[in-house]
């Protein structure tokens, strides 16, 4: 090997240099982008994307802000967010108060995504999941209030399976029903159209993202009367089920109470065949024991 | 004022002012018909509306009426000439095309596009492989035209002083945006790209990138001469790479006639690489300018009063292009 000339030697030094300072700059720069890049995939609530948009994390990286969907949008519904917006800087949105989804059936959004952004395996627009709508507000829902609005389960594109209309009494009459909305999450596409339609100032239904708007059980949890259902009988032997005695003060006896230790039920006051047929005593799962 | 000329003043004088400003213009028109393309598509169904309603009111013919009547029918009124932006653009329901870098960065934030967007891909670096990468900086780039202006005014304003950054700043910053897409899953560049953020913002509504477009112009202009384009952008650097074996090049085979009145090196945006093909005879370098920062933009072949350059093949690049007989005592004489 040659020795390293003075000259040589120096302009590796200058060369090594360079780049390092370079390299610093650059890498400076680079983890500001990476670290607005991760402010970026924090979604508005109210912000909702297009029908088939994969996952916030997955769409940041298909999605080349093109806005053939926002084009090819019949009702001006979608729209590129601008650099201001609290959306990644020109990728497509929409806000449900402002202009809904009217959930066209050829989804010609989908159609024209020229990346997969919009996942072009959705052909069948009642399987979108843009958002969830949530019953935010009970207290100035005008349903929650006995009035008979519906206004937004009369507008559901998906009428009686993304929202139905609950009966409940009227405690604080005495003698009405409230019949409440009810959301159905396997059903509704977030199209925003009942957000939309909310006759109040701020909208009492508002559709949010799924993963904010929805709970989620435990994996191991499993649901009784279900697995009844799917098995045809109990998983358990209820004849077997223990009934702990109730903690009662001494000297008290409960009116109509099932004791699964003798299999009676303690007779009810003032009814005339004890109250066994007019309460419901027994706890659910053993009214079908013998 | 100044009594300093002007870059380009020899060959007004010389060719006129049209002629030595002729690919400036055509570049100019290129960016603004592409501009145009975008923006009337929307507007230019309804204007042909109008105005067949207005004449079949106005000449009440039935020939008229009808005529309108089959073109509000037909699906050309509200057709689209171009769709999209310059990232992805779809041309007459019938031409893909995809910005390589922008799909660059998706694909190693880990998608493939779909077959549109891989079709319009495969036109696009075949287009700037064949015509070279940067003619999408000088005859298509909406950024252009303000840095441009910025470098204008900056000559007009005789503003002094540049800080110093090297050219190769941009392949650094490309390979951040590619390395940084890779490692965040989004397309990283895209976040704050002022080149595709004042494309779409004239077409999607421009919000605050005015702000961008004027940081950048602003940067151009006070701060570092030919700064953006020249040193920082990694979609022109990107372009650079990919056009940079393309045959399309501007070429300077009169070299032997140039008068060393430095209008090319005032006026280039790149004016490094000119050096090697224009003053490259004693090195035995050809008149070819090979370097693939060169923007094809013309801009020499305009503000040359002797004629030395032209657009030219890359293979037409003989060593030497010394006049053979009788132009040696010209030569001479020039001298």
């Amino acid at each position: 090997m040659k020795a390293p000339t003075a000259k040589s030697s120096a302009a590796r030094r200058q060369f090594l240099f360079d780049s390092a300072r370079m390299a610093c700059g650059v890498g400076l720069l680079g983890l500001g982008l990476g670290l607005y890049a991760k402010q970026a995939r924090a979604l508005p609530a109210l912000a909702l994307r297009p029908p088939g948009a994969l996952a916030e994390d997955q769409f940041l990286g298909a999605c080349i802000r093109c806005g053939l969907c926002v084009r090819d949008c019949p009702y001006d519904t979608l729209s590129l967010a601008k650099p201001e917006a609290p959306v990644a800087t020109g990728t497509p949105y929409f806000t449900a108060r402002q202009i809904p989804c009217e959930m066209c059936e050829d989804i010609p959004c989908v159609v024209a995504c020229p990346t997969g952004a919009l996942d072009h395996a959705l052909a069948d627009i009642n399987q979108a999941k843009m958002g969830v709508a949530v019953l935010i507000d009970h207290e100035t829902c005008l349903n929650f209030l006995g009035l008979r609005c519906d206004v937004c389960y009369r507008v559901c594109p998906v009428i009686d399976k993304a929202i139905t209309l609950d009966h409940q009494p009227n405690l604080r009459t005495g003698r009405h029903a409230m019949f409440l909305p009810t959301v159905h999450s396997e059903h509704c596409t977030g199209c925003g159209k009942c957000e939309k339609a909310c006759v109040l100032e701020q909208a009492a239904i508002r559709v949010l993202p799924p993963q904010l708007a929805k709970g989620e059980l435990g994996s191991h949890y499993r649901i009784g009367w279900e697995e009844k259902n799917k098995a045809g009988h109990s998983l358990i032997d209820e004849s077997e089920m223990l009934d702990l005695p109730d903690r009662m003060p001494e000297g008290v006896d409960l009116p109509g109470h099932y004791d699964p230790a003798s299999g009676k039920t303690a007779p009810a006051r003032d009814l005339p065949d004890g109250g066994v047929l007019a309460i419901p005593s027994k706890p659910p799962g053993l009214g079908d024991s013998p | 004022m100044s009594a300093v000329k002007r870059a380009g003043a020899d060959a007004i004088a010389a060719k006129g002012w049209v002629i030595a400003h002729k690919w400036l213009i055509l570049r100019r028109l290129s960016q603004f018909a592409i501009l145009a393309l975008f923006l009337l598509s929307p507007l230019l169904g309804a204007w042909i509306t109008k105005g067949l309603l207005w004449v079949a009111e106005f000449t009440n013919s039935p020939d008229v009426m009808a005529l309108y009547q089959r073109w509000i029918d037909s699906s050309l009124s509200r057709v689209w000439i171009v769709k999209g932006n310059l990232n992805y653009s779809y041309t007459l329901g019938f031409l893909p095309l995809t910005d390589p870098f922008v799909a660059a960065q998706s694909m190693l934030a880990g998608h493939v596009p779909e077959k549109l967007g891989l079709i319009g891909l495969l036109i696009t670096v075949l287009f700037y492989l064949l015509f070279g990468g940067r003619l999408f900086c000088s005859w298509v780039c909406p950024l252009n035209i303000v840095t441009d202006a910025a470098g204008w005014l900056r000559l007009r304003l005789g503003v002094k002083g540049s800080v110093h950054l090297g050219r190769a700043t941009r392949y650094w910053i490309m390979g951040m945006a590619l390395a940084g897409s890779l490692l965040t899953g989004t397309v990283l560049w895209e976040l704050i790209n002022p080149v595709s953020m004042l494309h779409r913002g004239l077409f999607f509504g421009i919000g605050a990138a005015w702000m961008v477009v004027l940081a950048v112009f602003l940067f151009d202009l006070f701060v570092m001469r030919r700064g953006w384009c020249g040193h920082l952008c990694p979609v022109g650097a990107f372009y650079s790479l990919l056009g940079r074996w393309s045959p399309l090049r501007v070429a300077a085979p009169a070299r032997a006639a140039c008068n060393d009145c430095m209008d090319c090196f005032e006026i280039c945006p790149e004016p490094q690489v000119i050096r090697p093909a224009l003053k490259g005879e004693a090195n035995g370098v050809g008149p070819v300018i090979l370097a693939a920062n060169c923007t094809n933009c013309g801009r020499c072949i305009d503000v040359c009063s002797k004629d030395v350059f032209t657009f030219d093949l890359r293979f037409n690049n003989p060593v030497s292009t010394l006049p053979l007989a009788a132009p040696a005592t010209d030569r001479s004489a020039r001298v």
